[in-house]
């Protein structure tokens, strides 16, 4: 393993942020923040699933239905393998409902108020059908079917086995089981979904500003369902307040947006309440697992299996298709651990709930779960350490090559867990546990050790079949007549600090100081075609991208200053603003240089293009970052109550271009991960109504339940990335849930008690150490 | 519904002659009526704080009121903080320490926070933590917000004793 070395310039520099000032004195611009003509209210289902055999709409409302929309093509993503059957999701319910939350009609008013008031008078007949809610229960053969082309409703089916699996398996000295499940979840942004489609009569074009994390694909995506050019299409993602994969997934509502800015010919505006988004806005992470380790009698894991059933709802998300978490969960499954013989079948299953989309880490929060919880419970029957047997097993060689054929690039699988270990203290954590039992109180330790796959491009996205492929990004550079520098990208940061850590990496290159430098995104006439910001992927794709793009700029203004200086090019270094001949003291500040390429073009002779501009693509093959999070909680068995004492993440990003946007980032993602663990749930009921439809309900955390953070880094240098920065946005959440719950069952493990459900509410950990008394009982 | 009340809002010192339905809320008639888009709305059922702003020096959740309620009060929001340019010493913390990400919730922490150390400026540490939890982000974790605030009250204090000895 080779270390980053200190570096220096700017990049490895925890600068402030340059979007904090205008955010913090209250001058950002969210969606909710434009004015519109009119205001949309949309009439939801209040049924699962159901006929609709009337609408009756109040005298003199402007209220559409499905019925105006007859041009308007379904959102159907699609998928070419892995038995997927596409569905189609009309932007207005056509006939039929089949979630507590589909839209039905668009109230349009000139206030929001007025709207409500229109969408609380229309009244939506239905009759009710059985509704299929729970995904195990979708699967029985007299279960109701929730879209008629879908087969048991199985979507999306995946099935993986290794040559010589049942011959590695039957080798196994001891064959540890457990079935876990994962409840349903969402991401939360603290602002809902929004938009604002305005119409202009001079030029016909709509400009829709929404709060979206991937502006260029909603363009495609809502141009190909309109009929419409796209270029007549504006998509401005103005500043958004969070994501986390919630918002790239394609929003229906804005599709009508669009749609009703044309016909009014004006400007309309949707802000998701609350309750929206809790019930309507995606969901994710509602899974049962069911895994099985063969490990020799040294605890060295031979062959894994596994069935992933996914619930992803009534629809599938556009771009990546519903198949997105069984898919992911097979594919990475395996974790950072050398296993060679893996089998594993993955469903996706429709039901008449919200539909699924990604959630940061999409299936690896509730893969790394099932695959942490797997190696404590193999740790207690060998009578070991959990941490003795991940070193057995953790991935120490590099390249390595998984049982699903994924790369692994170099990584500090074992590095990071021998941090962790040392942060925790271990042996003192062991006896400070004993003399705690002693006395009743019960503390437990949980290790999560996981891969975090991050940064790829369009080969990754390919190999799922997807029909639109993701994967690079583009960034254009340009120095304007006065020497300020615009970077231009296709990502769409979100609260990730992009702009900063982009200006850092140019400004390396370019020799200036970050704040000579704009980073423009999210607005799709100013920026190049790109994908967005999501999958950890922006600060190596969008960074590797600026990089590429940045030396070409270089090369032109040390060619510029070559030819103004009368050096060679290769004795001219750019440095704090200026062009300088190495071991002289002729020197050119870079603004001379920029004015010199616009205005005195003359002195080139031909020799050099006008004008200072440079664009660059990446499309990298992908990294894996990789962390070992630990965790110290203290069980109540009386209430279940779980409090969290501390939580260590040893972590390895590869380089850290803004260590302070990097521990910004674990440490969210650590905290929904804890909420994720023990608090965050949304319930239906049997027939298929949300219980959870306000934040008091769904219970996210709040600073009282999120502990101190300790982060401890490595900077493994890998040539997978050429900035040699991996992606860092989803690990904090892909590892937390596990250390959790693995903590907490250490902790009533005297009980001889288990839990293998997120969330760990108080009732399920009492109910778990309720029936372990039981069953002491019954053998006593 | 239409029975609109003529009413003045009072926001960082600058009034606002305004004309709402009862049923307005304090958060809409803000924005809207007064364009003071700086407070937001996160869920309008008063638990995640991002619309908090001070009325009367007291920190309130302004989707719970109605704007007559806040009739001729004092009422104080970000904007009346600092401006970009030129951020008072918590808008610098918040900075500082990275305390926010993508700054939706931000607005309603600075207001909070500003409302409880005017108030009680000699807080504990721990009961900040209290106060805290009053609002919701969903992206730093909190940990950089309870470091920003605790810098901020400590230097408070330093500078209230330093001036009192």
């Amino acid at each position: 393993m080779t270390v980053a070395q200190p570096h220096a310039g700017w990049v490895g520099r925890s600068i402030r942020r340059v979007e904090d000032p205008t955010l913090i004195a209250g001058s950002g611009r969210f969606t909710a923040d434009l004015p519109a003509t009119y205001r949309v209210r949309f009439v939801r289902s209040e049924r699962a699933a159901g006929r609709i055999s009337k609408i009756h709409v109040p005298d003199g409302a402007t209220v559409i239905t499905a019925t105006d929309l007859a041009n308007v093509k379904p959102i159907r993503p699609m998928l070419h393998k892995f038995d997927y059957v596409p569905v189609g999701q009309p932007v207005l319910a056509v006939d039929q409902v089949r979630f507590v939350g589909e839209p039905i009609a668009a109230v349009v008013a000139a206030s929001d108020a007025e709207a409500e008031d229109i969408a609380e008078a229309i009244e939506v007949e239905i009759e009710d059908q059985p509704a299929a809610v729970d995904a195990r229960a979708a699967l029985a053969a007299d279960a109701p079917r929730v879209h008629s082309e879908v087969a048991g409703n199985i979507i999306v089916k995946g099935a993986v086995e290794t040559p010589g699996f049942a011959d590695a398996r039957a080798r196994a000295d001891r064959i540890v089981r457990l079935e876990l499940r994962s409840r349903r979840q969402n991401a939360m942004p603290l602002e809902p979904r929004g938009g604002h489609a305005a119409f202009d009569p001079g030029s016909g074009r709509v400009t829709l500003t929404c709060s979206t994390q991937m502006p260029h694909l909603t363009r495609t995506a809502i141009a190909d369902l309109l009929g419409m050019p796209e270029t007549d299409l504006r998509v401005v993602a103005p500043d958004v307040g969070g994501g986390f994969g919630q918002k790239m997934s394609l929003a229906g509502e804005y599709v009508l947006l669009v749609w009703l800015a044309r016909k009014l010919r004006s400007s309309v505006a949707w802000h998701e309440d609350r309750r929206e988004n809790l019930i309507a806005a995606f969901h994710s992470r509602d899974q049962f697992i069911e895994i099985e380790g063969a490990f020799d009698r040294t605890g060295k894991l031979l062959a894994l299996a596994a069935d992933v059933i996914a619930n992803v709802g009534a629809y599938s998300c556009f771009p990546t298709t519903c198949a997105v978490e069984p898919l992911m969960a097979m594919a990475e499954l395996p974790g950072p651990y050398d296993v060679r013989a893996y089998r594993c079948t993955a469903r996706g299953v429709v039901t008449n709930t919200c539909p699924m989309a990604p959630y940061r880490g999409v299936s690896r929060p509730v893969i790394t779960f099932a695959l942490e919880r797997l190696m404590d419970r193999a740790a207690l029957e060998f009578g070991i350490e959990p941490s003795e047997i991940r070193r057995r097993n953790l991935i120490e060689t590099f390249p390595y090559k998984s049982a699903t054929g994924l790369i692994f690039d170099e990584a500090s699988y074992r590095q990071t867990l021998e941090m962790a270990v040392a942060a925790i203290d271990l042996p003192a954590f062991r006896a400070r546990q004993q003399k705690a039992r002693a006395c009743g109180k019960y503390l437990g330790i949980g290790f999560s050790a996981f891969s975090e796959r991050t940064g790829y491009g369009t080969p990754a996205f390919a190999a799922r079949g997807m029909e639109i492929i993701p994967g690079f990004e583009t960034v254009d550079i340009s120095m304007d007549p006065s020497g300020l520098i615009e970077a231009r990208i296709g990502a769409s940061p979100h609260g990730q600090g992009l702009r900063t850590t982009l200006a850092q990496i140019i400004a390396d290159e370019i020799g200036v100081a970050p704040d000579r430098i704009r980073v423009t995104h999210g607005d799709t006439d100013r920026t190049p075609y790109g994908f967005g910001t999501f999958a950890s992927r922006s600060a190596v794709i969008a960074g590797g991208a600026s990089l590429l793009a940045a030396q070409k700029v270089r090369i032109k203004l040390i060619k510029i200053a070559s030819l103004l200086l009368e050096a060679a090019p290769d004795d001219i270094v750019l440095e704090a603003g200026a062009a300088k001949v190495a071991g002289t003291d002729r020197s050119i500040a870079i603004e001379a240089l920029a004015r010199a390429a616009y205005h005195q073009v003359h002195r080139f002779k031909g020799e050099i293009e006008p004008g200072v501009a440079a664009s660059a693509t990446y499309d990298p093959a992908g990294t894996f970052a990789n962390a070992c999070h630990v965790t110290i909680v203290d069980v109540d068995p009386e209430t279940g109550q779980v409090r969290i004492e501390n939580f260590i993440a040893a972590e390895d990003a590869g380089r850290l271009i803004n260590p302070m946007i990097v521990d910004g980032q674990i440490h969210g993602g650590i905290a929904q991960g804890i909420g994720n663990a023990l608090l965050e749930e949304i319930v239906y009921d049997q027939t298929g109504n949300i219980l959870t439809s306000t934040l008091a309900d769904y219970l996210p955390p709040t600073a009282h339940e999120i502990p101190p953070i300790e982060l401890h880094h490595l900077e493994t240098v890998s040539d997978a990335s050429i900035t040699r920065a991996k992606g860092v946005g989803e690990g904090g959440a892909i590892g937390a849930p596990a250390a959790v719950i693995n903590a907490i069952n250490d902790a009533i493990a005297p009980f001889g008690a288990e839990i293998n459900e997120i969330p760990a509410t108080p009732q399920r950990i009492r109910a778990a150490i309720q029936a372990a008394s039981q069953r002491a009982e019954q053998r006593a | 519904m239409s029975d609109k009340r003529e009413i003045t809002l009072i926001i960082n010192g600058r009034s606002y002659a305004v004309r709402v339905e009862p049923r307005r809320t304090l958060v809409d008639a803000i924005r809207e009526e007064c364009g003071q888009t700086g407070t937001h709305i996160g869920c309008e059922h008063g638990v995640c704080g991002a619309c908090t702003v001070l009325l009367e020096g007291a920190p309130v959740r302004s989707c719970l009121m109605f704007a007559v309620q806040a009739a001729a009060k004092e009422i104080r929001t970000v904007e009346g903080l600092g401006s970009p340019e030129n951020l008072n010493p918590l808008q610098r913390a918040f900075m500082e320490h990275h305390a926010l990400q993508c700054g939706f919730c931000t607005p309603g922490f600075l207001m909070l926070v500003t409302g409880v150390l005017e108030r009680e400026p000699d807080i504990s540490d721990d009961e900040l933590i209290d106060v805290l939890a009053s609002n919701l982000c969903r992206c730093t974790g909190y940990q950089n917000i309870i470091k920003a605030v605790r810098a901020v009250a400590h230097d408070m204090r330093q500078a209230r004793s330093t001036a009192s000895a």
